[in-house]
């Protein structure tokens, strides 16, 4: 049975009548339109359908869309401000933090948190907060550089 | 991945929730980390799924008298980050921190991963370590169980049906205890193949108190009393660490055997010993 789901994406309110088994990813990428959050394995393991929830990343391949009723959440496509990119953004691209760009959307949400909670993080620290997002072409080396060039600069 | 479809309910109370679980074709929704693929490979499917985000209270650390109360919806990040936790039992949060990864400790809670049981958990070997006391409420009231006799099986806890997780108590650490998590981590999960959380108290050049939890060794974590004794008898940490696992049950599958697990065990249990005395004061 059908219920009706009412959350904010990216700052605007979206209502809409959804079937409790339908995945948050799901949910985003074909009822609101959001093709940002990529679905890897929709497994938990690869974080590349990672958004964030209240400003925490979650992987929304593992949440129902019910469960973020009233919650607010961001995606990637909310990043931007009138075409200017953010600074995590800014910083994967002068980096070269991104080979395919598959994890992409995924690793700079979880990038954002990891900066929130640790604003000058050590190597191992980003390492280590960028462990459930994959990434099959990077070898994470300039993931990692972009991370610290964010926090080097003052922050996401 | 699409579950088998489901009512979802978001009760205000417990009450309330213990009524939606009434007739036995529910499951309770924690942090959805260990449910939902479960739901999504049609392992589990309930009729209804009753999410307990909304119940007040469920989330709160608090501290008072010499013992701290984690509510069972308390998330593995907000447990790693706790000031009480950090400053009251450090050990419970060294083990949150070793939990899957961020968007993992994010939404998972206490409440849900020892509701769970997985044999390869990592919190149980704290939760024994700690001697925690789990707290279970049902329609006929509330009841604890200590954390050592809660864990029975794989998957299988002393709960009865419609019993809810509300809490896990623990005794405060003393100041002076040294602690350590170790875990080996599996490559491709993250979950320990073994993790090993010691206590240890020193007296003069003895010790004067030890506690070793172990988990992922075999079906259920559990408490290493004969390495406990031989530490607290001055046997040393080499003797006391080559005992641990001694005449438990393992678990074993193509990554690791039981044998291997059981020597891991030992390995790890040495260099927690190790580390927890250089930490004790
Ligand atoms: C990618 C990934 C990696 C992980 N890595 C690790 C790891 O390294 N170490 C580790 O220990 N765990 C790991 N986990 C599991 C994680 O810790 C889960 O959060 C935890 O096992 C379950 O907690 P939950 O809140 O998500 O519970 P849920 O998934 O919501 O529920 C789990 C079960 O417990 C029941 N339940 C939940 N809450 C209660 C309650 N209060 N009372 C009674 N029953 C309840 C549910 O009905 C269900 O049967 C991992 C999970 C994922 C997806
Ligand atoms: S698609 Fe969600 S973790 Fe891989
Ligand atoms: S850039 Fe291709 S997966 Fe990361």
């Amino acid at each position: 049975m059908k219920q009706t789901l009412t959350l904010t994406i990216n700052g605007k309110s979206y209502s809409d009548e959804v079937e409790p088994r339908l995945l948050l990813i799901h949910y985003l990428r074909e009822v609101a339109g959001l093709t940002g959050p990529h679905i890897g394995c929709e497994t938990s393991i690869c974080g590349a359908c990672t958004v964030m929830l209240d400003g925490m990343a979650v992987k929304s391949c593992t949440m129902f869309a019910v469960q973020a009723e009233g919650r607010s959440v961001l995606t990637i496509e909310g990043l931007a401000q009138n075409g200017k990119l953010d600074p995590l953004q800014e910083a994967f691209w002068n980096e070269h933090a991104l080979q395919c760009g598959f994890c992409t959307p995924g690793m700079i949400m979880t990038a954002r948190q990891l900066l929130a909670d640790n604003p000058s993080p050590s190597e191992q620290e980003i390492r280590h907060g960028l462990e459930g997002n994959l990434c099959r072409c990077t070898g994470y080396q300039h993931i990692v550089n972009a991370v610290k060039a964010v926090a080097k600069a003052g922050g996401a | 991945m699409i579950s088998n479809a489901f009512s979802y309910h978001t009760p205000e109370t417990l009450e309330e929730a213990l009524a939606m679980l009434e007739d036995g074709g529910g499951k309770i929704l924690a942090g959805g980390m260990s449910l939902i693929p479960l739901m999504k490979l049609r392992l589990a499917s309930p009729e209804s799924v009753v999410d307990l985000r909304r119940i007040p209270g469920l989330k709160a650390i608090t501290e008072e008298g010499g013992a701290v109360r984690i509510g069972a919806m308390a998330t593995h990040h907000e447990i790693e980050i706790s000031p009480v936790i950090r400053g009251k039992c450090p050990l419970l949060g060294e083990a949150a921190s070793a939990i899957g990864d961020i968007q993992v400790r994010n939404m998972g809670t206490i409440g849900g991963s020892v509701a769970h049981a997985d044999p390869a958990a990592d919190y149980p070997a704290a939760l024994v370590a700690l001697e925690a006391r789990i707290r279970l409420r049902s329609a006929n009231g509330e009841r604890t169980v200590e954390a050592s006799e809660f864990f029975v099986d794989a998957f299988t806890t002393a709960m009865e049906a419609g019993e809810i997780v509300v809490a896990i108590e623990v005794k405060e650490e003393e100041a002076s205890e040294g602690f350590k998590y170790e875990k080996v981590a599996h490559p491709a999960s993250g979950f320990p193949v073994v993790g090993v959380a010691v206590r240890v108290k020193k007296s003069g050049a003895g010790i004067a108190m030890a506690r070793i939890g172990v988990t992922g060794m075999g079906p259920h974590a559990f408490r290493a009393r004969n390495a406990e004794a031989l530490l607290e008898g001055g046997a040393g940490a080499a003797a006391a660490a080559a005992v641990v696992g001694e005449g438990e049950e393992t678990n074993s599958d193509l990554y690791a055997s039981g044998e291997y697990r059981r020597h891991l065990a030992r390995v790890h249990a040495g260099r927690a010993i190790a580390a927890a005395l250089t930490r004790a004061l």
